[in-house]
């Protein structure tokens, strides 16, 4: 096959055994690869417990991993989330992908609970299991500098403290600046008793029609290079995500003290800029990216991203910029998801109404990567934090997930797409912000839930299919299915067009809604917390952000349902799950 | 969604694209709702079942485009490729489509933004979609005309010099140049400066692009406009139209301590070391026909760079008195951000302007948008007036 290796890698802990599964062609097609397959996989096993042995860990990539197609270097890992009822989800970058596709693999099923923590190391066709034990308690600076020093190649990905210590939301540190951050995949990892993978490849990945995806790269490289917020002056390119944190502030949807306040007064002085003028970073990427929008210091140690800057400033009321730097090192080398941690954070501190100076932030976040005190209660999540201490629509959360940083007063569409989105509050699943606020492909009126119901629904389905491809969701500011969909039609030979990659897309979203059903989560869960309804966000500038209409929001969420093919209860039904493909029985 | 099916409906009209009460234009989020009546609208209505999308819009272009799409319909019976810089960059390649069914339309619309296909009442309609809003269909119909139109201009002279022009070419070439409005007219006044405070020069930016459309040298969607006041560049925002550009417009830090610019315009780095590097105040950009059309037009048969003219053109060319530099959109490695400010600076350009090849004009000034405007009309007047001369010489350059 081109595009595809055709082969599956079964690794299972309890015997210390592997195996491989084929898959048809036809299946590969239906589901492209990546995230679309690892729901293919889950799906049967989806309503067991996050951490019953059954339960598979997926790693999948697609077939534009390790082609020459424009940010290639993405790979989708998945499972059930202890964090949340949902499907645990997450797109992760590095090299993790790219290694995986050369050492000759589409995917890994990983079922089972080792004994002992483990190692699982891939070189090529050879697997083979490690007695990690010696491993436990470092952080994931210091287990990337034993295993990667004799393979500086390899790509690797680990748990660190947080998940040994139980966080729900520990995160799987990948390759030093990289991680699968949301839902907690890391101590559903731990749980399997692996304790890191590491993949060396040194295949390739064989391509239908070379020069057609030369011109595939072409086409896209020169929409990448005419879009300001990718490669412009004050784009992701120069500065990376924190290019994001102004815009927000200006925009006044900056979430502010737990969501209270919609703009922060010190963010003039925490932006970009102030970033490169403190740390003088240098820019690194995924593998084959010519974006590269990861920003990391002279020592070598990650800068935050857009969203952990903002809910390590704005959010927990911090204006002391080396300690949101700090912060999001420590969720780094503890391995825990940065946007859960900071709005869990901001959770307590509005309950219990505390200060916090830059050295009590990183007393309790290493408390809770530790499990020691406060942090034990911190670690389990904003949600049941929220709801032991009594005030349980302080947390800031979508399905027990933590909501990122754009407030949802600011950008009615993203309202629509943080309640509706499969992961629980997620940004990601349709990204809005690209229309509301970055004018991509044209400019939204963001004040308003006309017509957002089919723009999330479409924007979903293209973002489900690019995980499943794979390629960056940021490349999408620019280019679009139609000049992804001539790539992965020059690597795999399969004829194919924006439409025909958006109904995969459809198929791989659907699937996910259905997991969520037969996990029962319903229309009520498809929802915000009360505090956007009730209270107003900070005015100004000629700029009015009200608290959103609930009749408004009830109503374009109706529509979305009838768009996306839902019940009145939000719960999938059987016409639309023929008409994709999918088992379903309502 | 009413409100902007009716806004790009009259959109359309009102920047001469369409003839009153041709635009269809439809909105889909749970229901479908058109902007009025038409016998044609079930067969359109079945491309909402056979497409993802949320928004449509169906009509003739009004002439000359309609002359302009037609021939190059029949000329190019599947695939029209234009070679101007929006449709490179965006559209790819226009595909045309055999009959007026759904199921010929879907076949292209499956995989780009528009095609053009033969209307049931006669002549050719552009059908183009969009999945987030109708203004997309407004844009991607206004890029074919233009791309239409630079290509039929340019196709023209090209065969007239190598003695290809067929006679059904040279008809459609009459009639077109038949329907062409007069020359631009005369630059109004415009605000003067220099302007001292926010408020005026965001009033003037306003002005400027707001004539920039109505006089035809620009679609509103395209181009931008800039002002420096002090330590800040006012400049328009990415995808904005410009003959709306109040609340439109981000001002952008010279020190670059802010990124709340990120929605400028995508030229902004070529605006940012024009006014850094310069006395420059005021810059315009557009997308004038007949300028664009020139500066694609090079006699030199035997160039190396032939095919590679957008990115790599090596000469020193000039249209008009204003040097013509090659660039792509953008700040990228082969973008206009490189070619364009070092041309316009020059010691030895006393137009304070430049052209980028298959793209538009940029004129600049010291003071206020007078001298741009000004710069950008005699432009394109001379352009066309050099136009229809070379291809009266029997094309030669
Ligand atoms: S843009 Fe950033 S996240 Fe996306 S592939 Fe490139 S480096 Fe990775
Ligand atoms: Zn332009």
């Amino acid at each position: 096959m081109n595009g595809w290796t055709g082969s599956i890698l079964l690794v299972d802990l309890d015997r210390g055994e592997t195996g491989v599964l084929r898959p048809d062609r036809a299946l590969y097609a239906k589901f492209l690869g990546g995230r679309g397959l690892a729901g293919h996989f889950l799906r049967p096993k989806a309503t067991l417990a996050w951490d019953d042995p059954e339960t598979p860990l997926l790693v999948f990539t697609g077939p534009l991993n390790g082609t020459a197609s424009p940010t290639p270097g993405r790979a989708t890992i998945m499972s059930r989330s202890p964090l949340t009822p949902a499907t645990a989800c997450s797109s992760v970058g590095g090299r993790l992908g790219r290694e995986l596709k050369n050492a000759g693999w589409d995917g890994l099923i990983i079922t089972g609970k080792s004994a002992r923590p483990v190692g699982l190391e891939i070189r090529d066709r050879e697997a083979r299991l490690v007695d990690a034990s010696m491993l436990a308690g470092l952080t994931t600076g210091r287990i990337f500098d034993r295993l990667t020093a004799s393979e500086p190649k390899a790509s690797l990905a680990a748990t660190g403290p947080a998940a040994e210590n139980g966080v729900l939301f520990a995160s799987i540190a990948v390759d030093r600046h990289h991680a699968a951050g949301r839902s907690g995949l890391g101590l559903t990892m731990a749980a399997k008793g692996l304790k890191y993978l590491l993949i060396l490849g040194t295949g390739r990945t064989e391509v239908h029609d070379p020069a057609m995806l030369k011109q595939a790269r072409q086409d896209i490289l020169r929409l990448t290079a005419a879009s300001p917020v990718l490669m412009g002056g004050l784009g992701l390119s120069r500065y990376g995500t924190p290019a994001l944190y102004d815009l927000m502030h200006s925009r006044r949807m900056m979430p502010t003290d737990n969501f209270r306040h919609t703009r922060f007064e010190a963010a003039a002085r925490l932006n970009a800029h102030a970033l490169v003028q403190r740390f003088r970073p240098k820019a690194a990427g995924c593998a084959g990216c010519h974006i590269r929008c990861k920003r990391v210091d002279e020592s070598g140690r990650s800068l935050p991203e857009f969203e952990s800057l903002s809910h390590f400033t704005a959010l927990i009321g911090n204006d002391d910029l080396d300690a949101a730097v700090a912060a999001n090192e420590l969720c780094n080398e503890y391995g825990m998801d940065a946007i859960s941690a900071g709005a869990t954070l901001a959770c307590l501190l509005e309950i219990t109404g505390e200060e916090v100076s830059g050295a009590r932030i990183l007393e309790l976040l290493r408390d809770t990567a530790l499990g020691r005190g406060l942090g034990a209660d911190l670690g389990r999540g904003s949600r049941r934090l929220a709801e032991y201490m009594g005030w349980p629509e302080k947390s800031m959360s979508v399905k027990g997930l933590e909501l990122p940083a754009y407030d949802p007063r600011g950008a009615y569409g993203m309202a629509l797409a943080l309640a509706v989105a499969t992961r629980g509050g997620c940004h990601l699943a349709a990204y809005p912000v690209s229309h509301e606020i970055l004018r991509k492909p044209v400019a939204t009126d963001r004040f308003s839930f006309s017509g957002k119901a089919r723009m999330i629904k479409i924007a979903e389905d293209m973002n489900a299919a690019v995980d499943s491809l794979p390629a960056c969701k940021f490349t999408f500011f620019a280019a679009g299915l139609e000049e992804y969909a001539k790539a992965y039609t020059a690597v795999t030979g399969e004829p194919s067009s924006a439409q025909d990659l958006l109904l995969a897309g459809e198929r791989v979203y659907y699937n996910e809604r259905i997991m969520n059903a037969l996990n029962g989560l319903t229309i009520k869960d498809d929802d915000l917390p009360v505090r956007f309804f009730e209270d107003d966000g900070d005015s100004g500038g000629g700029v009015s952000v009200k608290a959103l209409d609930r009749d408004e929001f009830l109503d374009a969420r109706e529509r979305y349902c009838r768009v996306r093919g839902l019940d009145e209860h939000g719960r999938p039904t059987g016409q639309t799950a023929q008409r994709l493909g999918l088992e379903w029985n309502d | 969604m009413e409100r902007l099916i009716n806004k790009y409906a009259a959109k359309l009209i009102r920047a001469g694209l369409c003839d009153p009460g041709e635009p269809l234009v439809a909105g889909l989020d749970d229901e479908l709702v058109w902007n009025r009546e038409d016998d044609i609208r079930p067969e359109l209505e079945r491309l909402f079942k056979l497409l993802s999308i949320n928004s449509l819009v169906c009509a003739r272009p009004a002439e000359p485009f309609q002359t302009i799409i037609n021939h190059l319909a029949d000329k190019h019976p599947t695939v029209i490729r234009p070679q101007d810089c929006e449709t490179r960059t965006f559209l790819h390649d226009l595909p045309v489509a055999p009959e007026f069914s759904a199921r010929a339309m879907a076949e292209a619309l499956r995989r780009r933004k528009s095609v053009i296909v033969p209307h049931p009442e006669g002549g050719r309609a552009v059908v183009a979609c969009g999945a987030v809003s109708p203004e997309q269909g407004f844009v991607f119909l206004s890029s074919v005309c233009f791309a239409g139109f630079v290509l039929f201009f340019s196709e023209h002279l090209d065969e007239t010099r190598k003695g290809l022009a067929k006679k059904d070419q040279v008809r459609a070439f009459e009639r077109a140049a038949g329907f062409l409005p007069e020359p631009v007219p005369a630059a109004p006044r415009l605000m003067s400066g220099p302007f001292l405070s926010e408020d005026e020069a965001l009033a003037a930016i306003a002005q400027a692009g707001r004539h920039t459309v109505d006089l035809g040298l620009v679609d509103s969607y395209f181009g931008n406009v800039s002002y420096r006041l002090g330590d800040l560049l006012y400049i328009s925002q990415t995808g904005s139209s410009l003959d709306e550009l109040e609340g439109c417009v981000d001002p952008c830090p010279m020190d670059d301590s802010s990124c709340a610019g990120l929605t400028a315009s995508s030229e902004l780095t070529a605006h940012m070391a024009i006014v850094r590097g310069s006395q420059a105040r005021a810059i315009l950009h557009g997308h004038p026909r007949f300028t664009v059309v020139l500066s694609m037009d090079c006699g030199l048969a035997d160039c190396p760079e032939r095919g590679q003219c957008h990115v790599r053109c090596p000469g020193r060319r000039s249209v008009c008195g204003v040097p013509v530099v090659p660039g792509e959109v953008g700040a990228g490695p082969l973008g206009l951000a490189r070619t364009l400010p070092p041309a316009i600076m020059a010691p030895d350009n006393e137009s304070g302007a430049a052209i980028v090849y298959g793209h538009g004009l940029f004129a600049t000034d010291h003071t206020d948008f007078n001298r741009t405007l000004e710069t950008m009309i005699e432009v394109e007047n001379a352009c066309r007036a050099e136009y229809f001369e070379r291809l009266a010489g029997g094309g030669g350059a």
